[in-house]
């Protein structure tokens, strides 16, 4: 038998390379493959980037009543105290309904504007033994604007005061530090002031956030129009700022040229010029409320 | 061939008899306390794997920190993002050798008071600790449980000036589970 020798020595060496190993220092090992799976949380540290809806939802179970303020622009001045006499506001009660599915509505002093959106996750970014390497949210906002028109120039349909929008948040956390997504937006208007300007609109929004400390991270979001048109008045949204965490609160401090808060209207009405400090400071505060405790 | 096949049954034998020794499960359970006037804080982790091997009396465990259930879902992300920082320390462990006076025989039913003695790893700082534990025997297979204090400052994990009435210097740890036979 010519292969005697060789398949005896493989076998040897098989044979004390398994016994090593089952007597090696790694217990753990006879238990078999791991089959775990976890979801990455905490992209952002809450449900906005700045004006913009992030990756995240409201946790389950879980109420986030939103304050948020713009003060007046900056260049108005000692006068105004840099546009601190001026605000425009909203609050906002925002929920947690399942680990994908959330919902929230609001009412924004700017141009007196009830707003509802509702936010899905369709994919979830997570690692182990199933991985995925984004998480997709697919969001529905829909706004009343119930300031009173001018009668003699629009006929007081209640809807010619709606807009939608419909957004889909494709969002990654590269590492602890940075989270980056794209939102491709459609903006649909019911009514706009002249035949020119599309009543539908598409945007790409740009957002990310760095983390400085475990507890502040810098912000940013830039939200150009990408097809359709609008009254040239009319600019892209570009914010920028911090998130300063103290337990159960997030507060979100910000430079904006967007005055409103109510998404439509941040994408298409946003007059602010940075070039000319034409731009908002401006904070959200959120504050979660555990409603129901999660199973188990 | 002949040879072939004594050895390989050789080595299966011995393969065999080296697992046979061994006791565990991923399904083991570790929870903490954290407790100050201000708040409780709670957790629970039901994937917890851990092997004892009864013939030399080594075990190890080992628990996912991002498997930690919360009852509110702020506290969860804030215990992996800011205090245990998970992904960068995804797991803690503890391994290292039952001490008794009377060794556990782990083929009879018996109750052992015993204490485990080895290498805590909690937040990548690694400590030397010896805690004490039970392990019943049964027909169900090992089933252990042990209850120790935990200091957070001895792992490197800081608690800001901001929160500190709210979360416990230390915290009290239980492990409990049933090691069937493997």
């Amino acid at each position: 038998m010519p292969f005697a020798k060789p398949s005896l020595f493989v076998l040897f060496v098989l044979f004390f390379t398994l016994h090593l190993q089952a007597q090696d220092d790694d217990l753990l090992s006879s238990l078999g493959e791991e089959e775990t799976t976890t979801f990455t949380n905490a992209s952002f540290k809450t449900n906005r980037v700045i004006n913009l809806h992030s990756l995240e939802n409201t946790a389950p179970g879980v109420m986030d009543f939103k304050v948020s303020h713009r003060f007046g622009f900056v260049d108005q001045g000692l006068y105004d105290l840099f546009g601190l006499d001026n605000a425009s506001m909203r609050l906002g009660f925002e929920f947690g309904l399942t680990d994908r599915l959330a919902a929230g509505f609001g009412r924004a002093s700017y141009q007196k504007t009830y707003d509802g959106f509702v936010k899905y996750k369709i994919f979830r970014q997570k690692t182990g033994h199933q991985s995925f390497p984004l998480t997709v949210a697919y969001v529905a906002t829909m706004a009343v604007k119930t300031i009173k028109l001018d009668e003699t120039q629009h006929p007081q349909l209640f809807s010619s005061r709606l807009n939608y929008t419909h957004q889909l948040i494709i969002g990654r956390k590269f590492s602890d530090a940075l989270s980056f997504q794209v939102t491709p937006i459609l903006v649909h208007r019911n009514m706009v002031p002249v035949q020119a300007i599309d009543n539908d609109l598409i945007y790409v929004a740009l957002a990310g956030r760095v983390k400085l400390t475990k507890w502040i991270s810098v912000n940013a979001e830039y939200i150009p129009l990408v097809a359709g048109a609008i009254d040239p008045q009319y600019k892209n949204s570009l914010s920028l700022g911090f998130d300063i965490e103290t337990g159960g609160h997030v507060f979100q401090l910000h430079f904006t040229n967007s005055t409103s808060m109510s998404d439509h209207s941040i994408f298409s009405e946003t007059v602010g010029d940075w070039g000319k400090g034409q731009v908002h400071f401006g904070f959200n505060i959120s504050r979660v409320f555990t409603l129901w405790n999660k199973k188990g | 061939m002949k040879k072939f096949f004594l050895f390989a049954a050789f080595a299966v034998l011995f393969l065999a008899q080296a697992q046979a020794q061994r006791f565990g499960t991923r399904k083991a359970t570790i929870s903490f306390q954290s407790e100050t006037p201000m708040e409780k804080i709670e957790a629970t982790n039901h994937t917890v794997s851990a092997v004892i091997d009864s013939k030399t009396g080594k075990f190890q465990f080992a628990v996912l920190i991002k498997g930690f259930q919360f009852r509110k879902a702020l506290m969860q992300e804030h215990f992996n993002e800011n205090y245990m920082e998970s992904s960068k320390y995804p797991k803690a462990s503890f391994k290292g050798q039952i001490i008794s006076d009377k060794e556990p025989d782990f083929f009879h039913s018996g109750t052992y008071d015993v204490q485990a003695k080895g290498q805590m790893t909690i937040h990548g700082v690694t400590k030397e600790i010896t805690v004490p534990a039970q392990i019943k025997i049964s027909k169900a297979g090992a089933t252990i449980s042990a209850q120790f204090d935990v200091a957070v400052a001895d792992y490197g994990i800081k608690i800001p000036s901001l929160v500190k009435n709210k979360i416990a210097k230390v915290v009290t740890v239980n492990v409990s589970g049933t090691l069937p036979k493997l």
